[in-house]
């Protein structure tokens, strides 16, 4: 079984989301490593190596996304974290924003998937099943 | 008279305690040094001489129970994945065996690591890493490098399940005893370190008091059944928690301040107090200790002076202590003879003084912390360890503090509050002492009487 780590980054509380994500990707067959809301990027780093998760999905709703994922991926490389995919959803960026340039900006940060506001997360299972397996 | 006697082979003094279970009293205690460079019955005998001496009612005794810190206590080498992580949880689990964790390492175990391994005298190693389903890789290369070493060094196997089988495939022929237990963090921040400490028990019992030459005591006081600060802690735990109708103390610290070591065990579970306080990190344990090995009377007395500037070390003399301390000389002085004993005012107030810190810090370093982050929608706090704020007892125990009539001045460090906001230390709790030195010999004997130990601690800390 494939594991993934998914929480909440910064200081956001909404915690919705990411028990809805829990639930969806465990049934969709994922070992769910839910380090939930309020989560640092060394917390997702950390609880990656440990469970030598295949990917991480990034939750962010409350507008202050963009500014919590600053070095993400180095970060991760700077672990040993290369091969895992970077996801990243939910209200990630202030407002109503274009979101192909939101994309670009995201995926120049090294994410491998940016999800705008409202995208299911069963759109990311098609995903997850194409990058890393089940 | 028929007395239950428990047996305490400390690293200086073997230390005995004699119960009579049908009056349900301290009968009376004796200790004499122990010798373990040379046969470690000889002290024992002296010690039984003089309780039978001092007390010509015992006639028979009738059992015994026996635990040991002598020959250096129990050495242990911690390896694990990450270090707030799986090392934690490894380290958590040697310490609350009752081990000191000399060696700590994450990740690859590299050469110079492994040669440290080789020449650091160390009884047993304990391997964890990766949670189960995860991680397998480190622990499979770190099996796979301790085989290529094969010391005769026993090790407790206790990470990724899912290894387990490969690293059985590893360790076929080696000169080494193995085990595999559960993993000490089975899930993210889950802490399991109950078998662990059983496996490490276990080996202790088999081969470390042997290689100690603890071993010959066997024949007359029989099996001697766990190391001595493992006894302290499951004493601790028993007047915390109470048994059956007779209560216990509730949340509770004992310290010990030892001439190469202090020791802090906390029970309680350490949650934050208030509502707005986010816990980080990994699960801390209900039963916790942590062992600091530079802060002591005598052995580890010239680490203090790189833990504290002069300046502050000044700042522990008391306010009516108007020596002139000159405070290298004194620290050279009993390290360098260890055996150092005060014999006047100015020397007692400077072994106070270090006694203090060692207090302090220890207490610093055992306790919970908050940590204010100042995040777009205001500050937040997150809190890393132990919340103790609530902790109704503080027990002193060790040869410094029952000994020392300022000893509750020591102790009291443990609140102090200067410059310390951030840390979660006991705010208003009760001082006592086990001035009869009988924590580790109540852990023993709450084995098979539990009630008895708690009534009996109830009665002689003071
Ligand atoms: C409930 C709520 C709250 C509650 C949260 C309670 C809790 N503990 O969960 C409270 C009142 C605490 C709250 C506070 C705030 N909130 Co609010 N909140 C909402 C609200 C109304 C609903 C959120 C929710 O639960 N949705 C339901 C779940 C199921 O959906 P979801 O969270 O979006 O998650 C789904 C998808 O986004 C997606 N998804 C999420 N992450 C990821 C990741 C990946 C990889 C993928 C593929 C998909 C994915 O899948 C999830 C499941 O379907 C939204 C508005 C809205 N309608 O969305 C605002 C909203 C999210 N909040 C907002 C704001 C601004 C705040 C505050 C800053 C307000 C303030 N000034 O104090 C604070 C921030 C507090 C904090 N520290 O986080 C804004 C964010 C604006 C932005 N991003 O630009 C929103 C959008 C409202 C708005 N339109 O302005 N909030």
């Amino acid at each position: 079984m494939k594991s993934v780590v998914i929480g909440v980054i910064g200081a956001d509380v909404h915690a919705v989301g990411n028990k809805i994500i829990d639930h969806v990707l465990s049934s969709a067959g994922y070992n769910v490593v839910n380090i939930g809301v309020l989560s640092s990027q060394e917390d997702f780093i950390s609880a990656a190596i440990e469970t030598d998760a295949k990917a991480i999905l990034v939750s962010s709703l409350y507008g202050h996304g963009e500014m919590d994922v600053k070095f993400f991926r180095e970060n991760c490389d700077e672990a040993g974290l290369s091969d895992v995919k970077l996801y990243v959803g939910g209200n990630i960026v202030v407002g109503k924003q274009d979101f192909n340039e939101v994309e670009k900006r995201f995926k120049d940060m090294g994410f491998d998937r940016v999800y705008g506001p409202g995208q299911k997360i069963e759109d990311a299972i098609t995903h997850l099943k194409e990058d890393i397996g089940i | 008279m028929d007395v239950y006697l428990l047996v305490d082979f400390g690293s200086t003094y073997t230390k005995l305690t004699a119960v009579d279970l049908k009056s349900e009293t301290i009968v009376g205690t004796s200790k004499a040094s122990t010798t373990v460079q040379t046969n470690v019955l000889e002290g024992y005998d002296k010690a039984l001489d003089r309780l039978l001496r001092d007390h010509p009612e015992i006639d028979n005794v009738s059992d015994i129970s026996a635990c040991s810190s002598a020959a250096g206590g129990l050495k242990m080498a911690a390896i694990g994945l990450v270090e707030e992580l799986t090392v934690e949880a490894a380290k958590r689990a040697c310490l609350g065996a009752g081990a000191i964790v000399d060696l700590v390492f994450s990740h690859h175990l590299t050469k110079r690591e492994m040669k440290k391994l080789a020449e650091t005298p160390i009884d047993i190693i304990l391997l964890a890493g990766g949670t189960d389903g995860g991680n397998q890789e480190c622990i499979i290369h770190n099996a796979k490098k301790l085989r290529e070493l094969d010391l005769d060094i026993p090790i407790i196997v206790a990470g990724n399940k899912d290894a387990n089988d490969v690293i059985d495939d590893i360790f076929v022929g080696a000169k080494f005893e193995y085990h595999i237990v559960k993993n000490v963090m089975p899930k993210l921040k889950v802490l399991d370190v109950e078998e662990a400490k059983h496996g490490i028990r276990q080996i202790f019992i088999s081969k470390i008091i042997e290689a100690k030459g603890i071993k010959k005591a066997e024949k007359k006081i029989g099996e001697i059944i766990m190391p001595t600060p493992e006894a302290v802690l499951i004493a601790a735990e028993l007047l915390s928690k109470g048994f059956e109708e007779v209560e216990g103390y509730g949340e509770l610290m004992v310290i010990d301040i030892g001439g190469a070591t202090t020791d802090v065990h906390t029970i309680g579970e350490g949650y934050p107090k208030r509502t707005e306080v986010i816990m980080k990190g990994l699960q801390e344990p209900f039963a916790k200790r942590t062992v600091e090995g530079d802060l002591g009377m005598r052995y580890s007395a010239n680490a203090i002076l790189s833990t504290v500037s002069s300046y502050e070390f000044k700042q522990y003399f008391d306010e009516d202590d108007k020596w002139e301390h000159d405070i290298e000389k004194s620290i050279k002085r009993r390290r360098e003879n260890t055996d150092f004993l005060p014999t006047n005012k100015h020397e007692e107030d400077f072994d106070n003084a270090i006694a203090k810190i060692c207090c302090d810090v220890s207490i610093s370093r055992h306790v919970g912390h908050i940590e204010v982050v100042y995040t777009p929608l205001g500050s937040m706090y997150y809190q890393t360890g132990k919340d103790l704020s609530d902790i109704k007892y503080v027990i002193g125990t060790g040869g410094v503090l029952i000994s020392n009539k300022d000893a509750k001045k020591i102790l009291r460090q443990v609140n102090k509050k200067s410059n310390k906001a951030l840390e979660l230390r006991p705010n208003n709790p009760s001082y006592l002492l086990d001035k009869s030195y009988i924590l580790a010999s109540m852990g023993l004997l709450g084995q098979k009487y539990p009630k008895l130990a708690l009534k009996l601690m109830k009665t002689y800390l003071l």
